[in-house]
């Protein structure tokens, strides 16, 4: 009698479910662990981190760290770590800003700009990006004039089969002396950021738009005294220069990040473009008729009262796409560039330690992931409705 | 009073007053419509004179069948053609029946089965032929649909629910059947294994993926973040690392005397681990939009737990995810392509073979353009008859 009592108690019955539940989770955990050290026994291996500290002997295409092909497989790792960060980073920067421009002009008042911008966006959601940057590597970037004919385009930006060339700037010995003004001039960027929050804060204060190039004016101001007390300047541009069979000097990017960098820019841009249009439509009109009322201007009531409502609702989905664009950088693996997952692959291969590489892999990943979207859930909260 | 109910007032507009109001309202769209214009040229203008002169379309031509089913026994190909058979006649069916849901796909359909009898014509193949039996089949079982009693139209549904795993059989084979020599998944390819990957991984991630929404709102603190960590994982990881994973480690996990399964399988496998994740959002998202009064009705009137889920509460959520579940299934359609990367011969890889044969070297734009075509073209015409179901069906509004 009281065992049944006891065993039709709903709390006892919650807890003997999970008792269950546990058994047999830790009942698969042991038929897979056992299977696995039986077969990895058969080949002779072990599982265990000792190969980590081994000289991994491959050669890497590029990296931004120093790498030797007698580094250790963590080190190997590591660059592929790196090489994928780099990535994602600057593809999340140029995404943003071709996402917001085609996103803006799918709601043009033009239509020609804004059935583009569609078309852009649909066919390029419609498609595997695999094959997008297959097209790209192979259809269009190896398929770019060799060296001597270069495309040149302004700026001494150089196409080439080779990759692209870009100038870049090399510090001079009087950098030093030059990074009080460089402080000084973010200093100052700060503090009008704080003066027009200050101003505005206040009821019935607009800040003139005109006022915001402050924010330009005031640093290239302090950098122009800079110049009159250390007329030497902090940084020497280095132009990419044709000599002999290749060119000399300037950055340059490889066909494989070329290929992959515009590949996901483009892909996740589409993706981004919708974000923002169908964040900009689901502010309601009345927002608009009630700022107009208010005798705000048409651009006014666009940047002060449409945008902040329409952020509130692209950031959600806009780290969503963050988080796929750096996910689908493992796709560098189809076109050859050595990221985390395409160098943990060749790790694989040499050491057969399948199941540590894979560990690795997955935790690079998920902690990418996990600190991506942990920065924007704090942006999230701060542009947040506050509530009453 | 009487209301007097008047049309809505419709001006034509002149071509010129068109242009004035769409291209050149201000001075600024002015210039943005030339330098629009300025940029089409330049992008199609040297893009129309490749594609016409330069490219070497017959690439795709001469490997077409490779390309829409990679090394499928071409002994066996009956077996794609009855399942497409099976396809139009059902499809013809549903349209005669349920009339608009059905509707979208099935004009789609008709348009691509008479599309492709004509690029059969041209490009003297005999498949017109089929093509054209599928589309009579179509048209024959939508009159057959429109004089069906209502009383057996259940049967649709269920020959619907049929035809998937039939459709598997087809393909697959089996020991135990004699005209249907078992057809190993290896030689499974091109479009073929795209759709197969698809349907199978969107068939069989659904149930795992209610199990997982279940389990995520459950009362039961392990079995929910079991249920939190399992989502979270995967969707914190790419698809590409999941694919990998399970290709490597489920041979590894299996007990010695078992034979691996084909890496087919194993992708399949996968793509169905990967997919319930994003699937038990999905759900979740159905489940939540379930309101509270619903749970209560169903305890007022008696009903245990498990029946209010299986009776009450996953119905109504599952139809507000259906468009979601459609977005699932393109995007699952897209990712399939990530399988050429684990080795197997999708459109992709195909693709990739078809470049390394001396004859059509160097027409990486010819083949890489054809095969965004196929997945852009079907994506499309998915969509749209997505669509019109979902309209149809009034999903979304009711």
């Amino acid at each position: 009698m009281a065992l049944t009592a006891f065993l039709r108690n709903v709390r006892v019955l919650q807890i003997l479910a999970q008792i269950l539940f546990v058994l047999l989770l830790a009942l698969a955990a042991g038929f897979l662990y056992a299977n696995v050290t039986t077969n990895l026994g058969r080949q002779g291996l072990t599982v265990g981190y000792d190969f980590i500290t081994n000289p991994a002997s491959f050669d890497i295409g590029e990296s931004y760290i120093p790498y030797e092909p007698s580094d250790s497989y963590g080190r190997a790792l590591l660059v592929g770590l790196v090489n994928t960060l780099v990535l994602s980073v600057l593809g999340i920067i140029f995404t943003t800003v071709v996402g917001i421009i085609a996103g803006i002009a799918r709601l043009s008042s033009n239509w020609l700009i804004s059935k583009l911008a569609a078309a852009y966006v649909g066919v390029i959601r419609n498609t595997p990006l695999i094959i997008q940057l297959m097209f790209w590597y192979f259809g269009i970037v190896l398929q770019l004039p060799p060296v001597r004919e270069a495309v040149a385009l302004p700026g001494s930006i150089f196409l080439t089969q080779r990759g692209v060339y870009l100038p870049k700037f090399d510090p001079t010995p009087t950098v030093e002396s030059w990074r009080v003004f460089i402080w000084i001039a973010l200093v100052s960027i700060a503090l009008i950021w704080f003066l027009f929050r200050l101003i505005q804060n206040r009821p019935g204060q607009l800040i003139p738009l005109w006022a915001y190039l402050a924010y330009i004016v005031v640093p290239v101001l302090i950098l122009w005294i800079g110049f009159v007390i250390q007329p030497e300047p902090p940084l020497k541009e280095n132009l990419p220069v044709l000599t002999g069979l290749n060119f000399r000097g300037g950055l340059r990017s490889t066909p494989e990040f070329t290929a992959l960098l515009f590949g996901l820019v483009v892909y996740t841009g589409a993706f981004i473009a919708e974000i923002v249009r169908a964040g900009i439509q689901a502010v309601s009109g009345g927002q608009v008729e009630a700022a107009l009322s208010l005798g705000l201007t048409r651009p006014q009531a666009l940047r002060l009262i449409i945008f902040p409502q329409a952020l509130r609702i692209i950031i959600p989905p806009l780290t969503s796409q963050y988080l796929n664009l750096a996910k689908n950088s493992s796709l560098a693996i189809a076109i050859g560039y050595p990221d985390l997952f395409s160098i943990a692959g060749t790790v694989i291969n040499q050491t057969g330690a399948t199941i540590e590489v894979i560990v690795i892999m997955m935790l690079s990943y998920l902690s990418m992931s996990l600190f991506t979207s942990l920065l924007m859930n704090i942006y999230n909260s701060r542009m947040r409705l506050v509530e009453r | 009073m009487t209301a007097v109910e008047m049309p809505p007032l419709r001006h034509s507009v002149s071509p010129l007053a068109w242009l004035r109001k769409n291209l050149f309202s201000t001075w600024y769209n002015v210039l943005l419509t030339i330098l629009a214009l300025g940029l089409l040229y330049a992008l199609l203008h040297p893009a129309l004179h490749w594609a016409r002169t330069e490219a070497r379309w017959g690439v795709i031509a001469a490997n077409l069948t490779l390309f829409m089913v990679g090394q499928y026994p071409r002994d066996q190909l009956w077996r794609v053609w009855l399942s497409i058979f099976l396809l139009g006649a059902l499809l013809g069916l549903s349209w005669g029946i349920w009339k608009n849901a059905a509707r979208g796909f099935a004009l789609i359909a008709l348009g691509a089965g008479l599309a492709f009898a004509l690029i059969g014509l041209l490009l003297n193949s005999n498949v017109w032929i089929n093509w054209l039996l599928a589309v009579a089949l179509l048209i024959g079982f939508y009159a057959l649909g429109r004089i069906l009693p209502i009383g057996r139209r259940f049967l649709v549904t269920l020959s619907w629910l049929l035809y998937f795993p039939l459709v598997i059989l087809l393909i697959a084979g089996s020991r135990f059947i004699p005209f249907l020599s078992p057809v190993s998944s290896n030689a499974w390819g091109g479009l073929l294994l795209t759709l197969m990957i698809t349907i199978i991984g969107n068939v069989a991630s659904l149930p795992l993926g209610i199990f997982l929404a279940l389990g995520r709102r459950s009362k039961l603190p392990i079995v929910r973040y079991f249920s939190i960590g399992y989502i979270e994982l995967i969707r914190g990881v790419p698809l590409v690392t999941v694919l990998f994973m399970v290709s490597l480690l489920v041979p590894l996990f299996l007990p010695l005397d078992v034979r691996p399964p084909d890496a087919v399988i194993r992708a399949i496998i996968g793509f169905i681990l990967f997919e319930a994740a994003y699937q038990a959002e999905n759900v979740r998202g159905g489940l939540q939009a379930v309101p509270r009064g619903q749970y209560e009705a169903a305890q007022a009137l008696g009903l245990s737990g498990p029946l209010t889920m299986a009776w009450i509460i996953l119905p109504q959520a599952l139809r507000v995810v259906i468009p979601a579940i459609f977005n699932s299934f393109i995007s699952l359609f897209k990712d399939t392509s990530l399988v050429a990367i684990i080795g197997l011969f999708d459109v992709l890889r195909v693709g990739r073979s078809v470049l390394a044969q001396s004859e059509w070297l160097g027409t990486h734009r010819e083949v890489f353009l054809f095969a965004f075509f196929i997945y852009w073209g079907f994506n499309m015409a998915f969509t749209y008859g997505s669509r019109r179901m979902e309209e149809a069906m009034g999903v979304g509004r009711r």
